[in-house]
């Protein structure tokens, strides 16, 4: 069954590889800031409910109701002022579909700041942008620049009647802050660690105040969702997984590349199509990451039927995230593909909750040890059961983030684990076993 | 979190330049004015820049002044973010994703070269003192693998070839320039496509 491609006139972003123009003239032809103001004087109600129509759905890895979480935001603004917080803090391994919005469709984004600001009462909008974007951060901000110097933005923004303003706020390299309210942590100037929820940003986030948080691909595609319709962007894809999404594509893969496709589209098709195909042949695929880190991997055999959209790929226990794909063909060594992802997890956590700072830490130096093939038969249950320990029992979403990978790696990849263990413990040998000892004492070693 | 050695020579003082503080005051002018305290990430990247890409505790103190904030706290917003360098770095300041979509495309052949070439181990100043690497998790440039930011830009689609001559101009001081080293547009797939892998690191 061939699925038929998104046409090329159903795709939002025409200048994802920056062939026709990032400047505001350039964009203004693409159809970005055609009747906004039309737009806006609709009315809130009008804007939420379209956007409730087109069933979007968050592109920044939960896949929660667009529409819904602006209505979440008070109907009317009462003693605290509204605010709009894009994040654009872009870290999950896999992942690089923002950078090409910040720095290509920068105006798309823009203009969803000034809709999705009108429609959840905001007057101030704040970009939380990763902290190595240095050079994606300054395009962005030539971008506001000019879209100020055309009254889009600051005092009746587009002549709406609606006072609006962007500033960007960089991050410094925690992939924490990329968590809804780290993120809100970090821009009150202090660390980024997760708050718990409920309450939240909906009703209390940056400084106390109803917060919407986005992120930068969900908005970037508002403007034309309302310009096309709620309904057009729903006829695109799969019932509740609808419209168009960037997909990338690395790792073992001839081309690889970044592409916007239809929802729902089979794996294969993405990777053989686009990416030129795994390298050494579909034949060579070992697994297949399909979301960004944090989500489980998949086997072949699932990669040879699957599609991608979000309820497809919870049904098979893994996720669709941030649609970043990593394709490890089979001339890698699988655990310690995992066994780095482990790494990146120990690395970044932001410390707050015990099961995930020390189990991070532990489920890392496990599968170091399976990789050197110095691992017991018991190691194996003991890792399994620290993701146990570690998914659930924590504040924000890391915790699963980092137990998940690895307990897709069992789950596919249990035999390849057992095989490399040995049957007694090693302390029993008497072998320099540095594992035991506390890590923070070996960190400059090992980190 | 990143575990961090603050420099063992520190300078006494620290003040922004005239121009950093005019700098200082528009960045003020974004928050609100009872959240002075968000200010404390750009005032960290301003000090570092104007000290030569690292921060010396003099400048944390001024800071904290500044905002009104009380010193360990700007302290513990230094050390926990892994951007801002509390010792000093080279002058081309190497940093090599090594994460595993990197990981997979050769990224640890790229740290071998730095090791080989600029120095033996992560955070060490070449013998010229211009250089400097470390690994770093993901930079967000997965679908450019191999890659390594230098400073404030991205050199991407690396293999061993192109790496060795990225690092012998930083060396020279005459650094080649940032973007794809095979000569592709951004991240569009490529139209000669790739057989086997066979130019990746």
């Amino acid at each position: 069954m061939e699925k038929v491609m998104l046409k090329p006139e159903d795709k939002i972003f025409k200048n994802l590889y920056n062939e026709l123009g990032w400047e505001i003239n350039s964009a203004i032809k693409r159809n970005d800031w055609k009747d906004t103001k039309n737009i806006i004087s609709k009315g809130r109600e009008w804007i939420i409910n379209e956007v409730k129509t087109s069933e979007l759905r968050g592109r920044g890895g939960a896949g929660f109701s667009t529409g819904l979480k602006w209505s979440f935001a008070p109907q009317e603004v009462g003693s605290r002022p509204h605010y709009l917080v894009i994040n654009a803090d872009e870290s999950e391994p896999g992942t690089c579909k923002d950078r090409d919005i910040l720095r290509f469709e920068p105006q798309k984004l823009i203009e969803g700041c000034l809709i999705a600001g009108y429609a959840v009462n905001a007057h101030v909008c704040y970009i939380y942008i990763r902290g190595e974007y240095i050079k994606e951060g300054k395009r962005l901000q030539d971008a506001i620049d000019q879209a100020y110097k055309k009254n889009f933005l600051g005092k009746n923004a587009c002549d709406t009647g609606w006072d609006f303003d962007i500033h960007i706020h960089y991050g410094a390299g925690a992939y924490i802050c990329g968590e809804e309210t780290a993120l809100l942590e970090s821009m009150e100037g202090n660390k980024g660690q997760p708050r718990l929820k409920p309450p939240f940003p909906a009703l209390v986030g940056l400084y106390g105040c109803p917060t919407i948080v986005n992120n930068v691909e969900t908005i970037a595609v508002v403007p034309t969702i309302l310009r096309r319709g709620g309904k057009w962007f729903a006829s695109i894809g799969k019932p509740k997984n609808t419209g168009t999404k960037i997909f990338c594509i690395s790792g073992n893969v001839n081309s690889p590349c970044n592409v916007e496709e239809e929802m729902g589209i089979p794996l294969k098709e993405l990777i053989e199509k686009y990416a030129g195909g795994v390298i050494g042949g579909w034949e060579n695929l070992q697994a297949v990451i399909p979301g960004g880190s944090s989500m489980p991997l998949l086997s072949k055999k699932i990669c040879d039927t699957i599609t991608m959209d979000f309820d497809s790929l919870i049904k098979n226990k893994s996720g669709l995230g941030t649609a970043g794909i990593v394709v490890i063909n089979k001339n890698q060594d699988i655990v310690s593909c995992m066994a780095r992802i482990a790494r990146f997890y120990k690395h970044e956590s932001c410390g707050q909750c015990t099961p995930c700072r020390e189990g991070a830490g532990w489920m890392w130096r496990i599968l170091d040890r399976v990789a050197k093939r110095k691992a017991t038969f018991s190691d194996v249950d003991l890792l399994s059961d620290v993701t146990k320990q570690i998914e659930g029992h924590t504040i924000c979403a890391f915790g699963e983030g980092a137990a998940w990978p690895v307990q897709g790696l069992l789950r596919h990849f249990r035999k390849e684990i057992e095989s490399r263990c040995r049957e007694e413990p090693l302390i029993k040998k008497k072998i320099d076993n540095p594992y035991l000892v506390d890590q923070h004492l070996l960190e400059d070693k090992n980190a | 979190m990143s575990l961090k050695k603050v420099h063992s020579e520190q300078p006494k003082e620290f003040k922004f330049s005239n121009e950093n503080l005019k700098k200082a005051e528009e960045i003020l002018k974004r928050y609100p004015e009872k959240n002075r305290k968000s200010a404390v990430m750009p005032f960290l990247y301003l000090a570092q820049r104007q000290n030569n890409n690292w921060i010396p505790l003099a400048a944390l103190k001024y800071i904290a002044n500044h905002l009104s904030m009380p010193y360990i706290s700007v302290y513990e917003i230094a050390t926990f973010y892994s951007m801002y360098n509390l010792a000093p770095v080279g002058k081309h300041f190497v940093q090599v994703c090594t994460t595993t979509p990197c990981l997979i495309r050769g990224a640890d052949k790229i740290v071998k070269l730095c090791k080989e070439k600029i120095a033996s181990s992560e955070n060490t100043l070449s013998k010229d003192g211009t250089c400097s690497w470390m690994e770093v998790e993901c930079l967000g440039a997965c679908v450019n693998a191999p890659m390594i930011q230098v400073n404030d830009d991205y050199y991407e689609d690396l293999n061993e070839k192109s790496t060795i001559e990225i690092l012998d101009s930083l060396i020279k001081d005459k650094p080649l320039k940032p973007g794809s080293y095979r000569g592709r547009q951004s991240t569009a797939p490529e139209k000669k496509q790739l057989k086997n892998g066979e130019s990746h690191a």
